[in-house]
């Protein structure tokens, strides 16, 4: 069964690089482009993993995160951060709110897909 | 009244004597006298008992002057005489007894005045005597003052209550407010001698700061200092620095309450607060967080796209051609992005970005001065100006600039026989430009690269730094320029300008010759101020005596105050330095009649703040003080009136200088200030402004605080209720 990844963030810019990547990896993408939106998506799309932008508007990606955490239906979800915030008290409150990556922009492709893969891996 | 009472009274005694006297004689000669005798007497007498009688009442009148006359001579002229010897003794020493009355008594005040003389030249010996003791330590009472004046950091010493003893002209600045010469922004806090220093800093930042102080203290014996941060009333970031003034050695505190104990014998008796204005500071590193900020975190997304994008075409080299164009339109996008954001960020925080060399702020006039005499010393050559920018400030590091200057010019002097050189300073935008110009013939572009990369030297002496060092401290440029028109040539150096600075506060030293009244280190001794002020001693009692200038004299029918002066009298000392002076503009015409009395025109009130703003701002000065003025009343009247409408009470204990002149002279004519003032033989000058009644009324208050003190009237609550009790209350009031 092909695995279910959704894309949260609001720079379309980055948005197109990584809808193509993991599309290239063989998963089925969908894409929001604000936290409100996201929780809804979860809802509806039942991602495996979520690659979560922090900066953005209406819902910061810690409130998502943590908000995906509190749903024990949401338990199995994999959370992979992305953030233009790369100081280390930042890093520690995104594990702390239940991500299971962290990587700080501008990230190496490469090195985000063998995490990708890691967490979604057999 | 009392007098010619008196007066009356024992004249009609006298008559009534002289009757029992001359009654007694007639009938004990009728007595005596036989029938015949009798009958001879009432015939002599009947036609002639009007003559007698007149003859009597003319000589019960010629003893009514003869007894008048006494009086004046005997009793009056001594008792007259004796109120002027009082005074001689308590308050004016330089006042003579008037010779009046009998010739005995003339002889007596000129002995007395002889006495009075003599007295005087020995009590001039005694006190040059003192003077002279007393010069070494105002000297260096002066030093200290001097030295606090010129200290670019705020002082404030403070005993334990958190009374000021002591503050320094930056200080003063720091907490300038209404009616101090600040802006009419409403009422600040008061910086005074006397008065607390949590009007102006937190209780609880003080309080918390004593007690690391003193458990530092207790731990090492060292002096320890304490540092906070806090904002004030304006919202101005202050840094504040606290040392402990200590006691010296086991000896008590004078004032002997108690005071917290270190371990060892020393005791903390107040402390020094150094504070440093530091919102400038803090808003420029605050910029420049926010630049680093900008730089860093703001740049970190669109190079993670621009990344994404070419590690994925780099990737994908098969990728469809429209897939391919849409990620190189990415990274163009992104690319400009960030161009444009580094391009805006260089603009709007180039202020944050200067160099860290610590520059000092000066006048460019100054500097160029500055250079010009040194140019002319150091190097023997003319030097000139021309069109300087005299307002503008310029942030130099002055001694390498001079430096770089004195160099240029060595170097034009003996390389090309440059006998003269002008100075000219212009602002441009952010940065000003300081030209170094001569007349001559343009030079080589190379000498001057050369000329900026060598070591400067100056007359033999070589310093480490290059012109380039000097310009780069100063995030400056240098460059040459030939002027072909005006075949001139120049350096033009370009250097940061800064906010025009406060000018010190020249008024403060106008305001009087003598050394600013800026300490008064009596007050270590004082305690806490009881609250119920009837009972404690006049001369420990803080006063804030204040004249109004006014339209009219009904303030019921629309007059209005347009002047206050007021000054504090704190520990028996009158303080010049710490006056209220205040126009207030009545919001209606001068009366042209009253221009003559105060001097102040309808130009003048004008654009003044009007009462809604001095009235608070006056309140705020004599607050927990005890008021004085001349004929209060009239004063107290147009406060009173503003009470209701500006909600403000003036429930201050209220002392009145012309009635307490009733109590210690009820026997001279005139109670006006003026003829107290001479009487008590203080110099009058600069009346009829308010500030300038408002001192006189001080200085009548203080020399009559021993007048006073020689009835038995000490505490408040004695002199006004010898106040009340004059005639001239009964018939103000």
């Amino acid at each position: 069964m092909t695995k279910k990844v959704l894309i949260v963030d609001d720079e379309p810019n980055i948005v197109i690089s990584l809808e193509f990547l993991m599309k290239k990896e063989g998963f089925e993408v969908s894409v929001v482009g604000d936290g409100e939106a996201a929780l809804e998506k979860i809802a509806q799309f039942s991602p495996d993993l979520v690659l979560l932008d922090v900066m953005m508007p209406r819902r910061s990606g810690y409130e998502v995160c943590q908000q995906i955490r509190a749903n024990p239906a949401w338990a199995g979800i994999r959370v992979v951060m992305l953030t233009a915030k790369g100081r280390e008290a930042e890093m520690a409150k995104g594990i702390a709110m239940g991500a299971d990556a962290y990587m700080t922009k501008p990230f190496s492709t490469k090195a985000l897909v063998a995490q990708v893969r890691q967490l979604l891996g057999p | 009244m009392n007098r010619k009472l008196k007066l009356a009274l024992s004249l009609a005694g006298l008559y009534l004597l002289l009757a029992v006297l001359f009654g007694a004689l007639v009938l004990v000669l009728w007595m005596d006298m036989r029938e015949p005798e009798r009958d001879a007497v009432l015939a002599i007498m009947e036609n002639r008992y009007v003559l007698a009688i007149l003859i009597i009442l003319l000589a019960w009148a010629v003893l009514g002057f003869i007894v008048q006359g006494l009086y004046e001579a005997y009793v009056r002229a001594p008792l007259s005489l004796r109120e002027q010897a009082l005074v001689m003794v308590e308050a004016n020493p330089g006042l003579r007894l008037q010779e009046i009355g009998a010739s005995e008594i003339r002889t007596l005040a000129h002995v007395v005045n002889a006495l009075a003389e003599q007295r005087e030249a020995l009590q001039r010996d005694v006190e040059a005597k003192i003077r002279e003791a007393k010069a070494s330590i105002e000297e260096e009472k002066n030093r200290l003052a001097a030295l606090m004046s010129e200290l670019t950091q705020s002082v404030v010493v403070c005993n334990l209550d958190g009374r000021i003893l002591l503050y320094n002209n930056r200080a003063r600045l720091q907490f300038r407010a209404l009616g101090d010469g600040g802006t009419a922004g409403g009422a600040g806090p008061l910086i005074g001698l006397g008065r607390s220093i949590f009007g102006l800093l937190e209780r609880g930042l003080i309080t918390h700061a004593l007690e690391n102080i003193q458990h530092r203290l207790k731990r090492s014996g060292s002096q320890p200092v304490a540092n906070f941060v806090t904002t004030t009333r304006a919202g101005q970031l202050l840094r504040a620095q606290m040392a402990a003034v200590l006691s010296s050695g086991g000896e008590e505190v004078p004032g002997g309450a108690p005071a917290p104990r270190g371990e060892g014998e020393r005791q903390i008796t107040g402390y020094v607060l150094m504070l440093d204005n530091i919102t400038r500071n803090f808003e420029t590193e605050t910029r420049r967080d926010q630049m680093l900020e900008s730089l860093t975190e703001g740049t970190r997304a669109p190079l993670a796209s621009v990344r994404a994008a070419v590690e994925t075409l780099a990737n994908y080299p098969d990728m469809e051609a429209e897939q391919r164009d849409r990620f190189v339109s990415i990274i163009g996008e992104e690319v400009r992005k960030l161009s444009h954001h580094v391009d805006r960020t260089m603009t709007e925080y180039a202020d944050a970005m200067k160099t860290r060399w610590p520059l000092e702020e000066m006048l460019g006039a100054d500097l160029v001065g500055a250079g010009q005499r040194r140019i002319e010393a150091k190097v023997g050559i003319r030097t000139k100006t021309q069109e300087i920018d005299s307002g503008l400030w310029i942030k130099v590091d002055s001694f390498s600039l001079l430096q770089g200057l004195n160099y240029l010019s060595t170097r034009l002097h003996e390389e090309f026989a440059i006998r003269e050189v002008r100075f000219r300073l212009a602002r441009d935008g952010n940065l000003a430009h300081l030209d170094l110009m001569w007349a001559g013939s343009p030079m080589g572009v190379e000498t001057m690269h050369a000329w900026e990369e060598e070591p400067m030297n100056l007359g033999g002496e070589t310093s480490l730094l290059t012109l380039r060092d000097v310009m780069d401290r100063h995030g400056g440029e240098i460059w040459y320029q030939y002027d072909k028109p005006q075949q001139s040539a120049f350096f033009r150096l370009l250097l940061p300008s800064a906010m025009p600075q406060e000018e010190m506060a020249a008024d403060v030293l106008l305001r009087s010759d003598s050394r600013p009244e800026y300490y008064d280190f009596d007050l270590f001794q004082r305690r806490e101020q009881r609250s119920d002020l009837d009972d404690v001693p006049l001369t420990e009692l803080t006063f804030t005596v204040f004249d109004t200038e006014t339209t009219g004299l009904e303030p019921s029918a629309g007059d209005e105050i347009i002047q206050f002066g007021a000054v504090r009298i704190v520990n028996g000392r009158l303080l010049r330095s710490e006056s209220f002076e205040q126009l207030v503009d009545p919001q209606r015409r001068l009366k042209p009649e009253s221009i003559p009395i105060h001097g102040i025109t309808d130009a003048m009130v004008r654009g003044q703040p009007t009462i809604h703003k001095v009235l608070p701002a006056f309140a705020e000065f004599c607050a927990d003080t005890v008021l004085v003025a001349h004929n209060a009343a009239f004063d107290m009247r147009f406060l009173q009136m503003k009470e209701e409408p500006l909600g403000i009470r003036f429930d201050h204990p209220v002392l009145d200088t012309l009635l307490l002149s009733a109590v210690i002279h009820p026997n001279q004519e005139s109670h006006k200030l003026e003829a107290i003032a001479e009487r008590l033989g203080i110099n009058v000058i600069g009346r009829h402004t308010a500030l300038g009644d408002a001192i006189v009324t001080g200085e009548v208050f203080l020399k009559m605080l021993p007048l006073l003190t020689q009835q038995g009237i000490q505490t408040l609550r004695q002199a006004r209720e010898a106040a009340e009790k004059t005639y001239y209350a009964r018939v103000k009031y």
